[in-house]
């Protein structure tokens, strides 16, 4: 069925398969940062967003996108060099499989969520499985990108 | 792999009706599941046109739209303020925030799985069901009803001025429930409904004093679990089960007696 | 030390944040899908396999059977030749051993086509008997690999017809003598489950011909050197005819140590002559991927009352699965690693089998058998502990290695030599940190809740003594960068830039001077790979070597042209000079100059093994809050402290020790593969195995407490093992300081505890 659609602002119309899912639609146009870690919604490795949500692209039907915004990490390039950096000085991008779906929700949670105690971080971003870090270097690193956030060192996105 | 032949945006309930009644063809909601099965799907009917994706209070209740979301849900400030953030406690910990941005309310009561949190939660409040053609039916019975062609509308909580609380025992923090448990609250009248047994939801009601002493609870504690049945899977035996049932109830209870204040 | 010991970014760090397409699926383009189907029974003999329909589906470039891929039998245990594993498998074979053994290979255009092919296959099979238990494995009645053609290359003990995968004795003095003389003595049994290690990427591999008709195989692997030797066994062509590429790949911990999907496209595009790809399903790689092996260990640890260890024996039962990759080899440590951190006990005694069952074949995983080693002997010590009512940390102090036996030798551990260690300090700084002294054994925090502290060390190896082999290359280009050409596999663990650290260090100059690449066996020199904890010790020490010879080179060739002595000049890693003649030439010129005419191209290559494998230190203490009512385990606090030598980058180091306590912890509280009555894995997705979320993790405090190894680059020793030691012993301690219970099997589920606890009170 036809569709219309915008990944990275780039608007794509196509001719899709109703059971296609989002995550085979965005690779196949050359976004290749969108990750599939498992196939029963547990991994949090496809996250993209769809219109400004963090959504599941392995768990979304790419027609469920139709007249809707894609945005992926090359979409958002100077964000993920902004946090990525810190991710980068811990050493905690590691084997660096997770990071893309990792850092969309960490773009995220820094949209929706005001000065988050570290709970809150977890919470948020409990369904971003990484099997390399144990987690404490990506947490290190959140908290020193929030605190520059919070500092107002970037542009808001 | 599950396979779709056709994808409907349905313009009205009547057309998703309509549609719906087609054993091949299915509503689908967040897709979750959907999409893990093996099913050869005539067509797929999406309800996300039908402005069912709206949370909505008046005086006397909540009415939770099919398509809303259980993030929706979690982060509804109305619904969190009247239920002591009981229903986001029972979804928070549902895999992650991107999942639960899919989930629909719609989908995860229409199915009624035994693990269900949010089912359980919601069977401790006066909650109501709203289908198409069936029109209100409390969700106690429906969980009972069989699984028909007829359309989940909305979700309404009824505003009867319960206290209630939600736990749940998890092998790890983002698994499904070894057991879940949600307890309410007015006067009086104890409802207690217990979820992942591993089967569906039960709810139970029962009576405590005013100031119920420690026996007190441990007696009807004791008495409501022996009506109950549990089961045995891979995440628990019957017997740790029943034990977490006891345990659970009975915190619940005296978070509700002290104020709602721990955690 | 100007880089080595910092911790700088990875080389790659800025690719992989950002999403650039590196990883094998991103840089297939389009070629044929393969996919398997796979044996829905444990054991079982194919009868007849029915093509006719599947190979009709449009779009089906080839279904392949038993019948129709060669028959020569190999391991896909990625081990330095000969292998210690048999060579026990096939690509496709008559004879079902284990649930998702591949019974027919399918490849096709489309992903659709592909699924609808295999849906028409059918197979008619001889169902037989399973064995699931590996207790019952020895001498039972059902073979396991009966087949004639079954090779052995090494005398391991094998002896296929008792479905022995392998067997050994080791004594050092007299065991039972020295146990009659104690008068305490542990004697209890410990059962480790089989456990995933889950890279977030899935096995893959990509598979095409080039224009010299050769194979070429870019695959997510550990071993591409030992891959290619592997495929050539299972193809039967030489290894002349195969190159392997290795792109960044998305985790390991040993899982790809073994070669699980190359296989089957390689096979594919051999016979098509056609591009292939299989991306395995995270199903797939969850009921057939290279678990660590289970085991079950009787430990009899004989002391006096002072707590004076005199014997240990370990009695060990391995279960190899249906295959025997790694299974020879990943139990010795269990022994060899466990017991010598307790090195001054007059007898020792290892013995093990290890079975073969139909359940899933095992693997490396992180810690390969050290792991399920030092669960059991460590949860002995501190049942000995327990017994003799002295805190386990005192009773460590007393009997385990410390910084004053520098110099003893280790009879446990092949006799080598202890040339660095600080695990005394370990042990006393994790102590702090945790602030043990307060918090042993245990305060009881109302609420039904009470916190409590556990404690293990543990140690591991270096690299495999005398086998592992880490070579490299290093070339000075125009304009004075170098090329640091390596074999060794960078997983996402950092040794491309560990390994240009120590290179950049060698020869004074920036990190981005030097440029490093992936594996290619055709132009990387050989490398046996990255597992067993050797890359930064045994490939480190062949970058210094390598160094070394190319800063004589570009002393001579700067002597050369400055017209001078290679004995008047000296090197700054900018330029070549002498003071006495003031004269110089910088590296740039050299470099520029080196690619002209009759001057010299400068390269210097250089290979490294080690006569020893010396063991990397941890003291591991954590401290878990219990629900005594529902038996809940909360990791609250981990306090880790290594001694890994010099951390060449104490960043990586540090991460790779949060990563792997955290493993550490989801094998211990709830990862477990479960099996039906047929033999079936239960939890075969992310969904039912949960491996642990960042709020199961706790906090987790990691500290160096750095010796010198002498035999190791600028004193550095491994760390990516050692580190997935001491979860489970000591969350078994700290649950026994909350609860008085011992839990001798894993995982300790909630359940468990809280049903114990029950029964306890009942009594």
């Amino acid at each position: 069925m036809q569709i219309k659609l915008w990944i990275n602002n780039k608007e794509f119309n196509d001719d899709i398969a109703p059971d296609m899912l989002l995550l085979d639609l965005i690779r196949s146009k050359g976004f290749l940062s969108v990750k599939r870690g498992c196939e029963t919604s547990n991994c949090g490795l496809c996250t993209v967003m769809l219109d400004n949500k963090t959504v599941l692209s392995c768990s979304t039907l790419a027609v469920r996108a139709n007249e809707k915004h894609v945005t992926t990490i090359e979409g958002l390039e100077k964000e993920a060099l902004e946090f990525g950096g810190f991710l980068a000085d811990e050493g905690a991008e590691q084997c660096g499989f997770c990071s893309p779906g990792f850092i969309m929700n960490v773009l995220a949670m820094k949209n929706e969520l005001k000065n988050p105690s570290e709970e809150e971080i977890k919470k948020y971003l409990e369904g971003n499985l990484c099997r390399c870090t144990g987690y404490m270097g990506q947490l290190r690193a959140i908290k020193k990108y929030l605190s520059r956030v919070k500092e107002g060192s970037y542009e808001n996105s | 792999m599950f396979t779709i032949d056709k994808y409907v945006v349905a313009e009205s309930l009547d057309q998703a009706y309509e549609l719906n009644q087609n054993r091949r063809n299915v509503i689908i909601g967040g897709m979750l599941w959907l999409k893990m099965g093996r099913k050869k799907i005539g067509t797929a009917i999406d309800l996300s046109n039908l402005n069912l994706n709206k949370i909505e209070e008046d005086d006397d209740s909540f009415k939770i739209g099919a398509m809303c979301s259980l993030r929706d849900v979690e982060n509804h400030l109305g619904l969190n303020s009247y239920f002591n953030n009981m229903l986001s406690k029972s979804v928070e910990h549902i895999v992650g925030v991107q999942m639960r941005n899919l989930a629909t309310v719609g989908g995860s009561i229409y199915s009624r799985f035994g693990f269900s949190d949010i089912l359980t939660a919601l069977l401790s409040l006066d909650s109501y069901v709203e289908l198409h053609k069936g029109g209100i039916v409390p969700l106690c019975k429906f969980i009972d009803m069989p699984y028909d062609n007829d359309i989940l509308v909305r979700i309404i909580i009824n505003k009867d001025g319960r206290s209630s609380c939600y736990k749940s025992h998890r092998m790890s923090s983002s698994d499904f429930p070894v057991l879940a448990c949600a307890v309410s609250n007015k006067g009086n009248e104890w409802y207690v409904s217990v979820g992942a047994r591993p089967g569906k939801a039960v709810i139970k009601q029962f009576t405590l004093s005013e100031k119920p002493s420690n026996e007190e609870i441990d007696k009807v504690v004791l008495d409501i679990n022996q009506t109950m049945t549990f089961g045995t899977n891979m995440r628990g035996n019957a017997k740790y089960r029943r034990l977490l049932a006891d345990v659970l109830i009975k915190r619940n209870i005296e978070e509700i007696i002290g104020g709602n204040d721990a955690d | 030390m100007k880089i080595v010991n910092k911790g700088v970014r990875k080389k790659d760090a800025l690719a992989l944040v950002t999403g650039k397409p590196v990883y094998t699926d991103d840089i297939a383009p389009n070629c044929l899908t393969v996919k398997l189907l796979r044996s829905p029974h444990a054991h079982a003999i194919i009868e007849e396999i029915n093509t006719d329909k599947a190979k009709k589906v449009p779009g089906i470039e080839c279904v392949l059977t038993y019948e129709d891929v060669p028959k020569t039998r190999f391991t896909t245990a990625g081990q330095t030749y000969p292998e210690f594993s048999p060579y026990d498998r096939a690509i496709l074979d008559k004879h079902i051993r284990c649930v998702g053994d591949p019974v027919a290979i399918v490849a096709g255009w489309d992903e659709k086509s592909v699924d609808k092919a295999i849906g028409l296959l059918k197979v008619k099979y001889n169902v037989l008997e399973p064995i699931l238990d590996f207790r019952k494995a020895k001498d039972n009645k059902i073979i396991v690999h009966p087949e004639e053609d079954f090779k052995a290359l090494v005398d391991v003990g094998t002896d296929k017809d008792r479905n022995i995968c392998a067997s050994e004795v080791f004594e050092f003095g007299n065991v039972e003598e020295e146990l009659k003389k104690c008068s305490q003595i542990i004697d209890e049994t410990y059962h480790t489950k089989a456990n995933h290690q889950t890279a977030m990427e899935t096995f893959r591999t990509y598979t095409y011909m080039d224009t010299y008709g050769r194979l070429n195989i870019l695959s997510s692997t550990q071993v591409p050197f030992h891959v290619r030797r592997i495929l050539a066994n299972a193809l039967d062509i030489p290894k002349s005819k195969l190159r392997v590429i290795k792109p960044r790949i998305g985790g390991g911990f040993g899982s790809k140590q073994s070669s699980v999907s190359e296989m089957f496209p390689a096979v594919v595009t051999w016979i098509t002559g056609k591009p292939a790809k299989i991306v395995f399903s995270r199903k797939e790689s969850l009921t057939n991927g290279s678990p660590r092996h289970e085991s079950e260990i009787r430990i009899r640890l004989g002391a006096d009352d002072e707590g004076i260890i005199k014997a240990i024996h370990m009695d060990t039962l391995w279960n190899a699965g249906a295959y025997g990759d790694h299974g020879p080899t990943t139990v010795g440590l269990a022994g060899h690693k466990a017991m010598t951190i307790y090195n001054s006990a007059a007898a020792y005694k290892f013995n093990y089998d290890v079975l073969y069952t139909n359940t899933m074949g095992g693997g490396a995983y992180r810690g390969y058998g050290a792991t399920q080693g030092f669960f059991a002997l460590e949860s002995a010590i501190n049942e000995l502990a327990a017994r003799l009512n002295m805190d386990p940390t005192e009773l460590r102090m007393k009997n385990m290695l410390t910084q004053s036996q520098v110099g003893n030798k280790l009879p446990t551990y092949y006799n080598e030599e202890l040339k660095s260690c600080t695990l005394d300090k370990c042990l006393l700084r994790a102590k702090e940190m945790i602030g043990w002294d307060e918090k042993y054994p245990c305060r009881d925090m109302g609420n039904d809740k009470v916190r409590s502290v556990g404690v293990a060390v543990c140690m591991q190896g270096s690299g495999i003594s005398n086998v592992d082999v880490g070579a490299v290359e290093i070339r000075l280009n125009d304009d004075g960068f170098y090329t640091l050409m390596i074999g060794a596999t960078d997983m996402g663990t950092g040794c491309d830039t560990i390994l240009s650290q120590i290179a950049a260090e060698c020869l004074e100059c920036e990190l981005d001077n030097i440029a490093v690449n992936g594996v290619d066996t055709d132009t990387s020199p050989y490398d046996t790979g990255s597992y067993a904890s050797s890359t930064t010790y045994i490939t480190g020490m062949a970058v210094v070597k390598a160094c070394e010879t190319l800063k004589n080179k570009i002393l001579d060739e700067g002597a050369r042209l400055l017209g001078l002595n290679s004995d008047d000049v000296e090197f700054n890693g900018k330029e070549v000079f002498s003071l006495k003649e003031n004269k110089s030439i910088s590296l740039k010129d050299i470099g520029n100059n080196s690619l002209v005419g009759f001057n010299n191209y400068l390269t210097a290559s250089a290979s490294n093994y080690s006569p020893t494998s010396p063991p990397p230190f941890m003291a591991g203490i954590v401290e878990v809050e219990l629900d005594k009512l529902t038996g809940k385990v909360d990791i609250i606090d981990y306090a880790a402290v290594v001694d890994c030598g010099t951390p060449i980058n104490p960043n990586l180091a540090r991460v790779q020790t949060e990563g792997g306590i955290v493993q550490g912890i989801g094998m211990t509280l709830f990862e477990d593969i479960l099996y039906d009555e047929n033999g079936r894995m239960m939890n075969d997705s992310f969904m039912q195995y949960k491996i642990p979320s960042r709020i199961d993790a706790g906090n987790i405090r990691v500290e160096f407490e750095s010796s010198y190894e002498p035999t190791g680059p600028f004193g550095a020793k491994s760390i990516g093992e050692v580190v997935i030691n001491t979860p489970a012993p000591a969350i078994a301690n700290a649950i026994y300081n909350a609860t008085e219970l011992n839990f001798r099997e894993l995982p300790i589920t909630a359940e468990k505890i809280a049903l114990k606890m029950l029964e306890r009170n009942n009594i």
